[in-house]
């Protein structure tokens, strides 16, 4: 798979460009097109037409005189530790000094910076950073390495082979010779650059899979680090949006007189997405907005309410749906079965709710257009932005800044909130800087949100009560119809996104049929962290603990049977349960639930303990074993885990976005419940040691927590929980 | 004319005395480290000290402020904020950071009261500060290791 070339950047550009301090190595590796390339997340290939051939660099490091070293990361640091695992990548190779490395988020421009498993395009998600990045960023690190060694030997008259490097200072033992990398930068740009570098083996790290301190931790405790809201420019203005009250509702009319006769109001604008009210700052905006009256047009404008869209789910999980998989006979099977057992699992919309809302920052001006944003999408952003200002997409210059999380919102297939900002500071014609901002209100009712979704499961079984056949059909919208990703991403009819998880059912069953219905309804809908797991993990591994229990097993002993030859899976569960105290007895109003699930070539297990108190749902104790590969750093992983979890496990017991009458019912976290820190459980999280290479850690705890608390509060109650959140009755 | 003091720093500014105090210090003042998450006093990403207590500033307004003395996570530096932020930092607390700066102001506080809290009184100090990155377990081990209790 690889065929990277390795340019020096230095001589190019920033030898003559650059001050001083700057100056000195710039690496990147290109990668040959197709190199590493596979189906994993969003991607973006039908969007960005691909240009044989024509390969610009790709910059990853600068070491400067001044011995610092700046790793330029191509990925979105949006609390999962991607600045720091980029970081501990090109460091290891390079035998840097981790004191003095930083990292900066690259521009928007994929033909530097794209996602190895996205095609042509550069952008963050379906827990693809470090994945793609294993082998291109040791390349970067490994390259500029030898580089300065060859400057070495040069000064020093040497053999390369005899340099040692360590720490940042480059030395040789026999001649006691030593000089530290800023010494050698300038020299080492000079140097031919090595087509073919030799990487570590495993043994050989220094901080892979070492507990390397964050690269982000010190500006976030102390309060300086910028996220967009925090961005300030000379002249800037802040911007609010009066949106739809329903989707699919229209602008009639509006009077803006109300809002501008509010202190500090100076525009009023309509925009597609609705009315902007423009002020100095963002409480006169918002008060203005409250003064602002717009008379709605509803006629085509969403009107169900949750149930009635659960009740059309049901009715339309009665007949088949398009076949995602189809293994065996499963209707012959379940015929012929001696009984069959079925169960209906259904979960809400959910908003990703991060706490930041969305915002974004656009100055546009003659030379194209400027965005400082927590740029998760920046392909896919620069090209929709151009469409509307009618440049091109080099022109929109995007500054990715920290990301005050996303769980998937910020990668919006739509563009949708950088365009409302983009249209505000086009219609105000005048260049000024605009920073819009949604209020939390807004980022609950606006849209974008993880489907609902309903799945019937049938099991056949056998005389000794054991599986024969699989049979779930999903019914739920699709994420990936309407976007830029529908070719790759819908097969034959069905959306992977929306049976992955059950699709690749790891159970071992001779018939095994998955169909999917996607009705089509005018909620906007996302991607939200892990995606189709979030639902499929929860009915597959619940229903799983169904068969468990009509097979007269124990729910793990159970699914190690089925799990033979898939020794990942096996790996987690064991290692779960033998750190939870599987077998050990609970007491009364107590239980303890298992669930295993693989997503994003990720394998997680969890135990989950839990009490059951007068309605109450207790989740206690959470014991996580994940295997990701090689891990590259364990208390990211381990942080990963924690909070991943909690993520789902907000979802699990309080999280719930509901429609009455096509009007969202929440609208703050006083009605959108999410987790608080006392109902956080203790966490433990343990790491299977691997010799694959490392995949994604931000996704992968969150799905298994539903399954794994819903099994226990069964084993805790004996009632079946199938609907989320959970609620006890 | 406002007189506000925030940091130990005395500064006029001509603003609405309703405007809350949130946006004073990030639009007015510049002090972005304090963050706006609910504006409706929810979520705590907006916590700072005034008179030493815990305030979420979104829904407080700056005219409530007169004559008090604002702490912004820029301007903590008592023993305890800084024995806070260093637990924060060697237990790694921070992921994608955004509520933090509301989190380690409402530790502080707590600390302020109680030397040694439990871990049941750890969560109902800090109950009112979300974090959607759900970074809890190790904002209950920073907050002990802070108070030199083992972890
Ligand atoms: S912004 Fe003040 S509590 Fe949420
Ligand atoms: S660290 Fe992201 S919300 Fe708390």
């Amino acid at each position: 798979m690889k065929t990277d070339r390795i340019v020096n950047l230095s001589r190019r550009r920033f030898l003559t460009e650059s001050v001083a301090a700057a100056a000195g190595l710039t690496l990147g590796v290109l990668p040959i097109a197709g190199a590493g390339m596979r189906e994993s997340g969003p991607g973006l290939a039908g969007s960005v037409p691909a240009e044989a051939g024509d390969f610009q660099p790709n910059a990853f490091l600068r070491i400067g005189r001044d011995n610092s070293i700046t790793v330029i990361s191509k990925h979105l640091e949006m609390g999962q530790g991607t600045y720091t695992g980029m970081a501990t990548l090109v460091a290891e190779e390079l035998d840097a000094d981790w004191e003095q490395v930083r990292v900066e988020g690259a521009p928007a421009d994929a033909a530097r910076y794209r996602n190895l498993f996205w095609g042509e395009a550069q952008g963050t998600g379906g827990s693809t950073a470090i994945a793609n990045s294993w082998t291109q960023m040791r390349k970067a690190g490994a390259a500029a390495r030898q580089m300065l060694v060859e400057a070495a030997a040069e000064r020093w008259q040497v053999k390369p082979a005899e340099i040692d490097v360590k720490a940042g200072v480059v030395s040789h033992a026999a001649s006691g010779k030593k000089a530290r990398f800023g010494e050698l930068a300038d020299a080492a740009a000079e140097q031919p650059v090595p087509q073919d570098v030799l990487l570590k083996d495993q043994d050989e790290f220094r901080l892979i899979g070492k507990r390397m301190p964050r690269k982000d931790s010190p500006e976030k405790i102390d309060g300086s680090a910028k996220f967009t809201i925090d961005v300030r420019l000379p002249n800037m203005v802040t911007a609010v949006v009066a949106h739809p009250p329903r989707f699919g509702a229209k602008v009639r009319s509006f009077d803006a007189a109300g809002a501008k006769a509010m202190p500090g109001v100076k525009h009023v604008v309509q925009i597609p997405a609705g009315v902007a009210v423009v002020a100095g700052d963002y409480w006169s905006a918002k008060r203005g907005r409250d003064a602002l009256q717009v008379e709605w047009d509803e006629s085509n404008a969403f009107s169900m309410s949750s149930k009635q869209i659960l009740e059309q789910y049901r009715a339309l999980a009665k007949g088949p749906g398009t076949v995602g998989r189809n293994q065996g006979d499963t209707a012959g099977a379940l015929a012929k079965a001696a009984k069959v057992m079925e169960a209906e699992y259904s979960v809400p919309y959910l908003a990703h709710a991060p706490m930041e809302p969305m915002d974004c920052v656009v100055r546009i001006d003659a030379s194209g257009c400027e965005i400082w944003n927590g740029e998760q999408m920046n392909t896919g952003d620069q090209h929709a932005v151009a469409g509307v200002l009618g440049i091109k997409p080099e022109q929109v210059r995007i500054n990715m800044l920290y990301a005050g999380g996303s769980f998937g919102r910020r990668a919006n297939p739509k563009a949708d909130y950088v365009l409302e900002a983009v249209h505000i500071a086009k219609a105000l014609k005048s260049g000024v800087p605009v920073k819009m901002i949604w209020s939390r209100e807004d980022d609950m009712r606006a849209g974008f949100y993880r489907p609902l979704y309903l799945h019937r499961l049938r099991a056949g079984l056998n005389d000794d009560n054991q599986p024969t056949a699989w049979q779930q059909r999903i019914v739920g919208q699709s994420i990936m119809a309407g976007t830029a990703f529908e070719s790759m991403m819908i097969k034959e009819g069905v959306d992977q996104t929306s049976v992955e998880g059950a699709a690749n059912l790891p159970y071992t069953l001779d018939n095994i049929q998955i169909d999917l219905h996607s009705p089509r309804l005018q909620v906007p809908v996302q991607w939200w962290r892990s995606v189709g797991s979030t639902h499929t993990a929860f009915a597959v591994e619940c229903f799983v603990d169904e068969l468990a229990e009509a097979a007269g097993k124990d729910p793990v002993a159970f699914r190690r049977s089925y799990l033979k030859g898939h020794p990942r899976h096996l790996g987690v569960l064991n290692l779960a349960v033998e750190k939870a105290g599987w077998s050990e007895p609970m007491g009364p109003g107590r239980g303890r639930g298992v669930a295993v699930h693989e997503s994003f070539n990720s394998y997680v297990a969890q135990v989950a303990e839990v009490t059951v108190r007068r309605g109450v749902i207790y989740v206690e104790r959470v014991v996580i074993a994940v295997d990701c590969g090689i891990p590259i750093n364990p208390d990211v992983i381990e942080a990963q885990m924690q909070g991943g979890m909690g993520y789902g496990l907000a979802a699990t017991l309080a999280s719930e976005l509901t429609f009455k009458d096509g009007r969202v019912e929440q609208s703050n976290f006083h009605d959108y419940l999410s987790l608080r820190i006392d109902q956080m459980p203790e966490v433990e999280v343990y790491i299977v040691p691997s010799t694959e290479p490392p995949t994604g850690v931000g996704e992968p705890a969150t799905p298994v927590i539903a399954p794994a608390v819903a099994n226990a509060v069964y084993a805790a109650t004996g009632q079946r929980l199938r609907q989320l959140p959970l609620r006890v009755v | 004319m406002i007189q506000l003091n925030v940091n130990g720093t005395t500064r006029s500014l001509d603003i609405d005395p309703e405007m809350p105090l949130l946006w004073v210090l990030r639009e007015y003042i510049g002090l972005t480290g304090t963050k706006f998450g609910c504006g409706i006093a929810q979520c705590g990403s907006c916590t700072v000290h005034i008179d030493g207590e815990p305030v979420r500033s979104c829904s407080t307004p700056v005219s409530a402020v007169i004559g008090k003395h604002v702490t912004t996570i820029e301007g903590l530096n008592s023993p305890t904020g800084k024995a806070v932020q260093a637990a924060w930092r060697d237990l790694e607390v921070v992921q994608c950071g955004y509520c933090q700066s509301g989190q380690i102001m409402s530790a502080v506080a707590l600390l302020a009261h109680k030397e040694r809290p439990t871990d049941a009184e750890i969560d109902a100090a800090m109950q009112g500060n979300l974090c959607r990155c759900a970074t809890y377990v190790r904002i209950r081990a920073a907050i002990k290791a802070a108070s030199k209790q083992p972890v």
